[in-house]
């Protein structure tokens, strides 16, 4: 990788833009591959979805395809999904369970830990393979941690723990997880896998850019706004509606929030509903009996100081955004410098009535849904942005807006001017910088 | 359910009828005549397209759409919009309705089953989706008239590049 020494990458990284090749060119997407979604901790997946010992699902770190399973000790492991003898994938299913990894291809047999239980034949393969058995397991990812259920997992053996990568954003964790009256959330309700012809970032830079919604939003916001009011008693309808609506909300509001950044890339966004049905915190009669619920387990006090979290989405750098007013959670899974694939997540607040999951799942249709009113503008916008940056017209992203306003804010975060402040991106690619030129 | 299967004359007939509308019904989708479309569906009908194979409701399950008659209205609407990003120019669809069937009655409502192939053109991309798809399809004094739609794709849980149009 000669072609990408420290010094040219530092090149690229400007306080107040980025070059295009760091969208567009296909050998720093190897790189990338290599020191940043192969050192960082990625999300993989959720305690819940793999409850008992021999549960397992299957996924990606970043191109790396992985099984995240449920050992008999009940630990969590995470291995690379490919045969040790000639390397086909040992396991296909999204999610299952069983006792061991069979390889349809001649059977070599693996146990949930990945260690190798039985080679068919293995007198035939040489003494070599009979010794080294206990080598030719599963490669095992060599960190596995969680985080209030949150499984993550690190492909390389050394760096930062999970705790001092996490920092200040550990608390959106904590906000999307105390909402549960029993103090769990468990993954429900179906995955959505949208795909887009684009680069990795554009959906994470996206998801704290406060300016975009008026404009890649317009037509959906029309639309919303144009049909009729909600009303008593519900219906179906009122929660897409009412969330299209809010996207125009205007320029002052999104001016006027929050967006801070911490250390490693990440990044929050203050919430910018005034809708009292999206926002359980403010009071609306539609919460009182998940109110009821949260205050009888954790105390009238705690429970009012949950909700007045008012956090919208949260980036979890390089592979994760989430937030907890909705219980969403998507992954985003790079596949190449212009393909990638986000898979998103619902939860359901464990205690919390049923209407709080069926708003949940109301939700999801409309932001996350593969056909949402939402969702396919920004699709359509990742994709027009990366043709834009095949352009050799231009070398420069610029990334100025709110730059010089940004400032240090307690809790080791650091503070947008203004809630439409470029900082998330700036600060996503002062980390991208750090893990692509670390030692 | 037995009166329509039964007699074949009757089956015949109502056979026929259904399966103009649903020809009809696609036909207005290929043309971008989505307001006629619109038209065709009762004040309180749904339209599903469903996330999971076999998805047993749209309310524990995401679903790839699930609208109501406003929702439906909403995205007709967005056709509209001069910064409607995605469906400017909206897709050229060719949707192929075949294998109807009649699969029961209760008296007012028909239940109609039939196999969807849609060839989607758009922004030198083209797609092609297969789904089965059930009709409810309703005696009104307008005509037999779409209460409940729901499109079953065979890829519904594959990883799926964003949809701006309908099934």
């Amino acid at each position: 990788m000669g072609m990408f020494g420290r010094e040219q990458l530092a090149m690229m990284v400007r306080p107040d833009r980025v070059h295009r090749a760091l969208y567009s060119d296909p050998a720093i997407f190897e790189l990338e591959m290599q020191r940043l979604f192969g050192r960082a901790w990625l999300v993989v997946g959720h305690e819940s979805q793999i409850p008992a010992a021999g549960d397992f699902l299957t996924t990606r770190m970043g191109r790396e395809p992985v099984i995240v399973t449920r050992h008999a000790d009940g630990t969590v492991k995470v291995m690379i999904n490919r045969c040790s003898h000639r390397g086909s994938t040992v396991c296909e299913d999204a999610r299952g369970h069983c006792a061991e990894f069979v390889c349809p291809y001649h059977g070599w047999t693996y146990r949930t830990d990945g260690s190798l239980r039985f080679v068919p034949l293995a007198h035939g393969y040489g003494r070599d393979v009979e010794r080294k058995k206990s080598e030719l397991g599963l490669v095992n990812v060599p960190r596995v941690e969680s985080y209030r259920g949150f499984l993550f997992a690190s492909l390389a053996a050394d760096g930062p723990t999970l705790s001092d990568f996490l920092g200040p954003l550990s608390s959106s964790f904590d906000d999307m997880v105390d909402r549960a009256p029993d103090g769990e959330v468990e993954v429900a309700g179906g995955v959505f896998k949208h795909a887009y012809h684009g680069n990795w970032k554009l959906v994470l830079e996206n998801h704290l850019d406060g300016l975009h919604p008026n404009y890649v939003h317009a037509s959906s916001v029309q639309a919303a706004r144009d049909a009729p009011d909600p009303a008593q008693p519900e219906r179906y309808a009122d929660i897409a509606i009412r969330q299209m609506r809010q996207n125009g909300a205007p320029e002052a509001i999104w001016e006027s929030i929050g967006i801070w950044t911490t250390d490693f890339g990440h990044g929050y966004m203050a919430d910018y509903h005034s809708d009292s049905r999206l926002v359980v915190g403010m009071d609306n009669p539609v919460f009182a009996g998940y109110r009821e619920r949260l205050e009888h387990k954790i105390g009238k006090e705690r429970a009012a100081k949950v909700l007045s979290v008012t956090r919208w989405n949260s980036i979890v750098y390089p592979n994760c955004s989430f937030m907890g007013q909705f219980r969403q959670l998507r992954i985003v899974h790079p596949l190449a410098v212009d393909r990638t694939i986000v898979y998103t997540y619902s939860f359901r607040l464990k205690g919390a009535p049923e209407q709080m999951y069926r708003d949940t799942i109301a939700f999801a249709n409309v932001v996350n849904g593969t056909a949402s009113w939402v969702l396919t503008d920004d699709l359509e916008v990742y994709e027009r942005v990366q043709k834009g940056l095949t352009a050799q017209a231009g070398d420069w992203v610029y990334l100025a807006r709110g730059y010089g306003g940004d400032a240090d804010d307690a809790g080791r975060t650091r503070r947008g001017a203004t809630g439409t402040s470029e900082l998330p991106i700036r600060s996503q690619f002062a980390a991208w910088l750090r893990y692509m030129t670390a030692e | 359910m037995g009166a329509i299967e039964s007699t074949g004359v009757a089956s015949d007939a109502a056979l026929r009828e259904a399966e103009q509308l649903l020809f009809r019904e696609a036909w207005l989708l290929d043309q971008h005549r989505l307001d006629e479309w619109l038209d065709l569906f009762t004040e309180d009908a749904t339209y599903w397209v469903p996330l999971e194979r076999g998805q047993l409701d749209p309310w524990n399950t995401s679903s790839i759409i699930f609208d109501d008659r406003t929702l439906l209205q909403i995205r007709v609407r967005q056709y509209a919009h001069p910064r409607a990003h995605a469906r400017l120019p909206a897709a050229r669809t060719c949707h192929q309705v075949c294998n109807v069937m009649i699969l029961g009655s209760d008296g007012s409502e028909l239940r109609v089953g039939s196999s969807l192939v849609l060839v989607e053109y758009r922004k030198e991309r083209q797609r092609v989706f297969g789904a089965s798809v059930e009709h409810r399809l309703r005696r009104t004094p307008a005509g037999l008239r779409v209460a409940a739609k729901r499109v079953d794709l065979v890829n519904s849980e594959a990883e799926l590049d964003g949809i701006a149009f309908l099934f």
